[in-house]
């Protein structure tokens, strides 16, 4: 995210400069690595389904909610999908008060094509009655501390709420559709196909994975990528510019990357915490 | 993408409007269309066609999104409410708020903006017509105005759509591929540099796709790149037999 007025003094950016060109990160890491990711789920027991993604001291929540709707013209036999995401105050000092800037909005766009791309919910299975009810999958994403690659923290949020999520019963009385909340069944999720995404920036001329937000105000150039069971679902080049050969390479190196993180979502979708620890 | 299309896009080789795959609509463009603006442009890719104005160098405002030590680059891309089949209400939507973001950073890169402390450049944009393809569109017609308007530049970005027909990589989407195709990648290139400036992309794809896409869209801009060098040189002499 290039938030302009964060400004790191220069004899600190000379250094990190320094240490990049050896293949270093102020945190000891090398380019490719990532931070520790920890993921808990069911953590809000209001919402159908939540997680809490943590990469490093970034930290997003995610809470899924089932509602009846309509469906849209031209996809009358699935529930509809839809993806918000905030960046509340509390989770920076950058961050102020309102509704979602376009960094946000952004940020909740690729997660939902990520999502919708993907195959990874079967929205067919939402459908109520076709033409005229199904549900609505709300998929509320909130950035509760800001430590860079709000991207990658922010599916990871989403895909572990969906996969833990579960859906209320519908009831249909004759014309009429209700949600019988007391009995539900878990969402139906393909985990073969679950999306994740692996954000690159660029520094110099050096690429590295998972920036800081220190190293997100260095960088000069940034690159998502989400895979989905080995096929790019989605791609968001943010800010700078790339040549087609670093394209190349952040699209195989994001591929191995994305193997990893996924082994960690699949072992963390046990991790349901007694109290709400975040 | 979503649903099934109406008609199918690829029979023999061949899609809906009888281009090949790798075919390009007819591209128009002319230069200079806004009296008012300091740069305009009106540019069409088959029946899309997107009308961009610049306005400045001029002193930013609201006052607090100057910077010290460098202009700002301000885009809106926003498309007309008759633009599409239904009518899109006016009020922008996050789609339009996100188009606009990563337009912008499309074409900051060219922009030697450390000239022009305390500024802004102000590019709008406005789909007068959509079949597809709009966003690329729009940042050829934003490239083409801010040169028009004489804002140095490092070189001219030029925006080509790929896209996915079941297996087949196509290049420069129409509405109806947009719609029902199976991939999306809209690309913005800085030709000479070979730089990529804006790449997203939704649907499948292997990683083999993608590299496929983007040597058609180097492949596909290298005409529309000349097409802008001719256009803003055919400007300049104009201007120089009128006056």
């Amino acid at each position: 995210m290039s938030y302009p007025f964060e400004v790191i003094p220069s004899l600190r950016r000379e250094a990190l400069m320094r240490l990049i060109s050896d293949g270093k990160r102020s945190d000891g890491r090398g380019l490719y690595d990532y931070r520790q990711i920890d993921i808990k789920v069911g953590l809000v027991r209001t919402a159908d389904g939540s997680a809490l993604a943590s990469i490093g001291n970034t930290k997003v929540i995610a809470g899924v909610k089932f509602e009846l709707g309509r469906p849209f013209e031209d996809t009358p036999g699935e529930g509809n999908l839809i993806v918000n995401l905030e960046t509340p105050p509390l989770a920076s000092p950058t961050f102020e008060p309102g509704p979602p800037d376009e960094n946000a909005i952004e940020l909740a766009r690729v997660v939902d094509r990520a999502i919708r791309h993907s195959g990874f919910v079967d929205m067919s299975t939402l459908a109520i009655v076709q033409g005229k009810s199904v549900y609505a999958l709300w998929v509320d994403v909130y950035v509760l501390n800001h430590d860079g690659n709000l991207m990658d923290a922010s599916l990871l949020a989403a895909v572990a709420a969906l996969a833990t999520s579960q859906v209320p019963k519908s009831v249909i009385d004759g014309d009429v559709v209700k949600l019988d909340k007391s009995t539900k069944v878990p969402l139906s999720v393909n985990m073969d196909k679950m999306p994740l995404t692996v954000t690159f920036n660029k520094i110099g001329k050096y690429i590295l994975a998972d920036a800081n937000v220190e190293e997100e105000v260095l960088s000069e150039g940034r690159f998502t990528v989400a895979f989905s069971g080995g096929d790019v679902v989605s791609i968001q080049k943010s800010s700078g510019f790339f040549t087609p050969l670093e394209v190349e390479d952040m699209m195989s190196r994001g591929l191995e990357l994305s193997k990893s993180i996924r082994a960690k979502v699949v072992e963390s979708l046990g991790n349901r915490p007694e109290s709400f620890i975040i | 993408m979503g649903g099934k299309s109406p008609v199918p896009l690829l029979v023999d080789g061949k899609r809906v409007d009888g281009r090949l795959p790798e075919d390009h609509r007819s591209v128009t463009m002319r230069v200079g269309v806004l009296p008012n603006a300091s740069g305009s442009a009106l540019v069409g890719y088959g029946n899309t066609v997107v009308l961009a104005a610049v306005y400045g160098p001029r002193e930013a405002m609201p006052r607090h999104i100057a910077l010290p030590d460098t202009g700002v680059l301000r885009v809106r891309y926003h498309m007309a409410p008759f633009s599409t089949d239904e009518r899109k209400s006016p009020a922008p939507t996050r789609r339009e708020i996100e188009i606009s973001k990563v337009v912008r950073q499309a074409l900051e890169p060219v922009i030697f903006l450390e000239q022009f402390p305390k500024s802004s450049i102000d590019v709008f944009l406005e789909v007068l017509q959509a079949d597809g393809s709009t966003r690329v569109t729009s940042i050829t017609a934003a490239s083409l105005a801010l040169a028009d308007s004489g804002i140095p530049m490092r070189d001219l970005v030029v925006g080509v759509s790929i896209g996915k027909i079941g297996d087949t990589v196509v290049v420069d989407l129409n509405k109806l591929e947009d719609n029902y195709g199976d991939g999306d990648m809209p690309i913005a290139v800085v030709y000479r540099r070979s730089w990529i400036t804006l790449m997203q992309a939704d649907g499948s794809w292997t990683v083999e796709e993608v590299k496929k896409a983007i040597g058609l869209a180097f492949r596909a801009a290298e005409p529309i790149y000349k097409m802008e060098r001719d256009t803003l040189k055919g400007r300049y002499s104009e201007q120089a037999i009128v006056s």
